[in-house]
């Protein structure tokens, strides 16, 4: 164990006894970076070669010059008898979807590749503010828009530190492959359909995505404006409540980032459990399946030993006092995927009309005709096939002659979803849930290039994590256990608009209840 | 599979877009874009009554969680140069655009 695999309150300690500088904790996490992660992802990759396919490629862009000079200012302040914050000396990663001041701000996209942000994202500012270090920037899948950080343009992509021929997933592939390789300790990513919990399960490690408001999005590079939340990744329920305090709460320059009080998480979070009502639903515990040649969708039982890795959680938190409440009906669960294909679509294709090469980012540089025409060279070289195509969806799903069909029902079928959790929450309705209970992803991790160049497969692996974006509850993913090949599956808490507070304190139960079992102990392969 | 968005369709899409294609990407893409529509269609089977309001916020956001409207006072942007550095082509701190076309409206 390296300072850089401690936990947040580990490091505090050391930090505050003085038994190790924040210099020193950012030296271990530079020396293991430079173990682990090999050549950072690049627009002129060439051949992937041996080498590269045994390192994470977890990075971006990597800052260490910046970092020194805040891990200098942190052993300063402690040095005179003052309080460095509560993520002092804590090195941390940012997915590169924020924009941090003086850092290539790239979305892991072509048109953005020279980009240098002018300002910091309000959740980057309030890390560096609480004294955490910022490593520098990790690696996404392009604009956020795929689940195995596969489509980033930036190449090699991220790896899976517990099998390097396996995806990290995503979109915040980057984020969670470099806090499970000890990288970072913290790391800040995003989740518009999952890519905070779906890398986080396939990573084995702690994933929340917080109630829609919760977070300020200013700085955020937007995919789905009306999804999009900012969230912590960690390797412990403590280390994501620590982080979430201090990202949290309302910002006057985000009008959706709520005036709702940020509880002191850490306060509560080994309070008891007793009582407090988990449920389950066997809507989430069936999946659904395209078939590649009909188009024909199946629903399929959940893979086996996934539920049982769900039902052994469930026993766990019995045990700890939790009551268990089953057959709790999610009848729009299954709608999730078509939903969010249209209305992340409209949003994402609204989005991405500002890349146009004249304010920032890339301007082609072929000869151009007039204006129409460098807008079209631009944007044909600078978006990869993913953007492309949501802009193109969006477009189509939103026309005069189509919108009634497509995004007026899918905006209605989103009220459905949402629909299902009030009632499933509802303190005087029939099942009274604090949390659902449910598998994070349909599957581990799948292998680089399995899932890859299939839009509608790759979709369907945020299936079970959907759901939570439309109706903007908050969910956090945890490790569940260890699957027959090695790999991690997340087990998934939902809950009622910022209830953040009492998911974690479950998580936080769950991690205790399983402290000791066999699982526990392994580690990715890459530090075995 | 039904190919709902055809080849004239798509073109006049890529149009719209200010997209400017390669002929593999595009059948690649035009493809995936009809395999997606397959899967939007299973919205179809989903009973909607016309009592059903569409949802643009799964959160709602009553007046006690919002923020208060902010002052509508002008408030100057502390990094103009940080902003022009990254622009593609600037004179005299104006962006420059290669000629923009004249079309008619019909």
């Amino acid at each position: 164990m390296e300072l850089c695999d401690l936990s947040v309150s580990e490091l505090a300690g050391l930090l505050r006894s003085r038994q190790a500088s924040s210099v020193e904790i950012l030296d271990s996490a530079l020396k293991r970076i430079a173990t682990v992660d090999g050549r950072p992802g690049s627009l002129e990759p060439g051949s992937l070669t041996d080498e590269d396919r045994q390192r994470v490629h977890a990075f971006i862009t990597l800052t260490p010059e910046r970092a020194r000079a805040q891990a200098a200012a942190v052993d300063k302040v402690l040095a005179e008898g003052n309080d460095p914050g509560p993520l002092a000396g804590i090195p941390f990663t940012v997915k590169d979807i924020f924009c941090v001041e003086g850092t290539p701000s790239t979305a892991a996209s072509r048109i953005l590749a020279n980009f240098v942000a002018p300002y910091t994202a309000t959740p980057v500012a309030r890390l560096e503010a609480a004294g955490g270090i910022m490593l520098g920037k990790v690696n996404l899948d392009e604009f956020t828009y795929g689940s195995s950080s596969e489509s980033s343009a930036f190449q090699p992509s991220p790896r899976n530190p517990w099998n390097l021929s396996r995806v990290p997933g995503g979109s915040s592939g980057g984020s969670a492959a470099s806090v499970a390789a000890g990288e970072g300790v913290l790391s800040l990513g995003t989740d518009t359909a999952g890519s905070i919990r779906q890398p986080a399960a396939f990573c084995g490690v702690v994933g929340m995505k917080p109630t829609y408001g919760r977070v300020s999005r200013y700085g955020l590079i937007a995919f789905g404006s009306s999804l999009d939340c900012p969230g912590p990744v960690a390797r412990s329920v403590s280390d994501a409540a620590c982080m979430l305090r201090v990202i949290a709460g309302p910002d006057p320059r985000d009008s959706t980032a709520a005036v709702v009080p940020v509880p002191d998480y850490l306060a509560s979070l080994e309070g008891s459990i007793k009582g407090l009502r988990i449920g389950l639903s066997p809507d989430y515990f069936r999946i659904a399946f395209p078939d590649p040649k009909t188009g024909e969708y199946s629903l399929q039982p959940l893979p086996a030993e996934i539920a049982q890795i769900v039902h052994s959680a469930t026993q766990k938190l019995a045990g700890m006092g939790a009551e268990i409440v089953e057959d709790v009906p999610m009848p729009n669960t299954r709608y999730g995927i078509p939903a969010y294909f249209v209305i992340s679509r409209v949003e994402a294709a609204s989005n991405l009309h500002r890349f146009d090469g004249v304010k920032y980012g890339l301007r082609t540089a072929l000869p151009v005709r007039d204006l129409k025409d460098m807008y079209r060279k631009t944007r044909g070289q600078g978006f990869g096939p993913q953007p492309k195509l949501r802009i193109l969806m969006g477009m189509y799903v939103s026309a005069a002659q189509y919108s009634a069909q497509y995004y007026q029902r899918a905006l209605q079928v989103r009220s459905l979803i949402r629909q299902d959790y009030d009632e499933a929450f509802d303190p005087q309705g029939k099942y009274r849930l604090d949390a659902l209970l449910t598998p994070t992803t349909p599957t581990s991790a799948f292998a680089l290039g399995e899932v890859y160049g299939d839009s509608v497969l790759m979709q369907y692996a945020d299936q079970l994590t959907v759901p939570a974006n439309h109706a903007g509850v908050p969910g956090i993913s945890l490790p569940g256990g260890i699957d027959h090949e090695g790999l991690p599956v997340g087990i998934q808490l939902l809950g009622p608009d910022f209830s953040e507070e009492k998911l974690l304190r479950l998580g936080r139960s769950f991690e205790m209840a399983t402290e000791t079992e066999p699982w526990r102990k392994l580690r990715p392969r890459i530090l075995s | 599979m039904t190919e709902q968005i055809d080849i004239d369709t798509f073109n006049h899409l890529v149009d719209l877009a200010s997209l400017e294609l390669e002929p593999g990407e595009a059948e690649y893409i035009r493809k995936q874009l009809n395999h997606q529509l397959t899967a939007i269609h299973e919205l179809e089977a989903i009973p909607i009554n016309s009592e059903t309001r569409p949802t643009s916020h799964g959160v709602p956001f009553t007046p006690e969680i919002s923020p208060e409207l902010r002052q509508d006072t002008w408030i100057p942007c502390q990094y103009p140069d940080a902003i022009l550095k990254q622009a593609p082509q600037t004179e005299e701190r104006y962006f420059i655009v290669p000629e923009i076309p004249h079309t008619t409206l019909e």
